[in-house]
């Protein structure tokens, strides 16, 4: 079966954000950009499926500037089979990629789509879910575990208690969390191949979507900074001020 | 305007995060129901009838809604959604499950994890793991938007005098279906509500370590978390885990051992009235967001500090 695999070029996760003077948003020049974690999870747990002989093809898809054909290339060194990149400069908004997405679903007809839970930079957690709905798939979100059967996948979740096992009837939407698997890293000799694999381009106009922004930024701010605090030099001190000056406990 | 609550419960009872989304949902103004789906839910829509600052509780009661599966509770928010302006769910596993797909239906957008409401249309909302807070407005005729419970005082529990109808409305949309679940089991109080936490990292060494930690939180009535690096190594179950991609707890007091204080931990519970750090490495990022810092080794620090509580 095909598996279709969106992913998302965001601010590397170990680079301190700076936001820009003017509070328009988040300094991301000349800072180091890579796929969003989550992604690279949901890529990994696709080739897994691949190598278990369950999948056949991997596409991997990125919707954003030109640039994102680096973390596309990423993913074909990863074991993605080909990728399409949907270029725009735009403000990409969940629902709009959502949209953009259910157009290539319609076009390659995977029965599977493997997204990240959520992006690191907006933190939203939608894209996958509504995706989902807009496709009429039933989805399988921050999963834990995958096992796919006859027509069918089953899902562990990591819910808020613990831990939920559902069942999903195929083509299915899968959102993964970070315990899924451990991404593995790509050699030398897989990027040197992954230049050669296809890369399609195509416009949002392509699509016919409309991905106008709904959400517009008004301003953007550091959060506000925790007075320093003290050191205290033994437990006593500590349970202390706990008492006595804080009036925690 | 008005607004749909949709209540987080377990059948049984209200889950309190439900009582923060009222507060927010207070803040929009307008009349405020209460969404309550599931099996033999009755008791829990009574519940919600007595929150504070509720007029109308809807009660769909049906086997399709028991395990909050987001294909039908999407389909059944989406419908009742027609009657309202805003609808809201806390920001927890179960609301950010349906609410993205409910607002996908509806073709509007979702705002995700708000942290404070500026008006009607415009919110507060934490981006890059809580290092920028961006205030977003949205176009949208019809807002579906999840809410931080830690950032919203919970509206009391009783006082309230809301009448209760039942909703005949049944989504089963037959493409999910529930195979079982593994619940932690716990007597700490649930670590989302928690006044005080206690999170054990990977300086805890092993998972039976944690039982120092365990001693202190039973003493305190504190609810114990953990770091990512501490249910990676597999100490304790994923449920405990405290940061961006785990709990976002925002207690009194936040004590956190032998944890080094890295950007998603931090996102966790920066939010903390007071934190305290108690680690050997007196370098370790915690220290810059302590209120009380103790450069101590935890496994001479903890027993002596349950010692003297």
């Amino acid at each position: 079966m095909k598996v279709l695999v969106p992913i998302k070029r965001v601010i590397d996760y170990n680079v301190k954000v700076r936001v820009k003077a003017d509070h328009s948003g988040v300094d991301l020049a000349n800072v180091k950009m890579a796929m969003n974690p989550f992604c690279e999870i949901a890529v990994e747990e696709a080739v897994r499926l691949k190598e278990k002989g369950v999948v056949s093809e991997i596409v991997a898809v990125s919707i954003g500037p030109k640039a994102a054909q680096e973390q596309l290339r990423t993913a074909m060194a990863l074991g993605a089979d080909r990728s399409i990149l949907v270029e725009t400069d735009e403000d990409v908004q969940p629902l709009g990629i959502a949209k953009a997405l259910k157009a290539i679903v319609d076009e390659e007809k995977p029965e599977l789509v493997i997204l990240g839970k959520q992006a690191i930079d907006d933190d939203n957690n939608q894209t996958g879910q509504m995706l989902a709905a807009l496709t009429g798939m039933p989805q399988g979100t921050f999963a834990s575990e995958v096992n796919v059967e006859e027509g069918k996948v089953k899902v562990t979740r990591e819910i808020d208690g613990g831990l939920q096992t559902v069942e999903l009837k195929l083509p299915a939407v899968v959102t993964t969390d970070l315990r899924l698997n451990e991404p593995r890293y790509a050699s030398l000799p897989n990027i040197m191949k992954a230049k050669k694999k296809p890369m399609d381009v195509k416009s949002p106009a392509d699509l016919g979507v409309d991905m106008t922004p709904r959400v517009t930024i008004e301003k953007v701010e550091t959060p506000a900074e925790r007075k320093a605090g003290v050191m205290v030099g033994s437990v006593d001190e500590l349970v202390d001020k706990l008492k006595n000056e804080a009036k925690v406990i | 305007m008005s607004v749909l609550v949709y209540a987080e419960h377990d059948n049984a009872a209200l889950n309190k995060a439900t009582l923060s989304v009222i507060a927010a949902a207070k803040e929009i103004g307008g009349d405020i129901t209460v969404l309550v789906a599931g099996k033999g839910c009755g008791a829990v829509a009574e519940e919600a009838a007595k929150a504070e600052g509720v007029a109308k509780v809807l009660c769909a009661d049906n086997d399709a809604y028991e395990h909050q599966l987001a294909e039908n509770i999407g389909e059944l928010v989406a419908e009742v959604a027609a009657d309202y302006s805003h609808v809201l769910a806390a920001a927890t596993t179960t609301g950010k499950n349906f609410a993205p797909r409910a607002a996908a239906l509806l073709d509007v957008a979702q705002i995700s994890e708000i942290s404070d409401v500026v008006d009607a249309d415009t919110f507060k909302r934490p981006i890059y793991a809580g290092n920028a807070i961006a205030t977003v407005k949205c176009a949208d005729a019809k807002k579906v938007i999840t809410v931080r419970p830690t950032s919203f005082d919970p509206v009391a529990a009783e006082g309230g005098s809301a009448s209760v109808e039942s909703l005949d409305v049944v989504k089963d949309s037959g493409l999910s279906s529930f195979v079982g679940e593994e619940l932690a089991k716990s007597d700490r109080p649930e670590l989302a509500s928690a006044e005080i936490v206690i999170s054990g990292g990977r300086g805890m060494g092993n998972g039976d370590n944690f039982e120092i930690l365990y001693k202190v939180a039973d003493k305190l009535g504190a609810a114990v978390g953990a770091s990512r690096a501490a249910v990676d190594a597999g100490f304790v179950p994923n449920d405990m885990q405290v940061g961006q991609t785990g709990k976002i707890v925002a207690p009194n007091l936040y004590v956190a051992v032998g944890i080094s204080g890295a950007i998603q931990h931090l996102a966790g519970m920066k939010d903390s009235k007071v934190i305290v750090a108690i680690n050997k490495d007196e370098e370790a990022p915690i220290f810059q967001v302590a209120d009380y810092g103790l450069v101590a080794d935890l496994f001479e620090a903890v027993p002596e500090l349950d010692s003297k509580l």
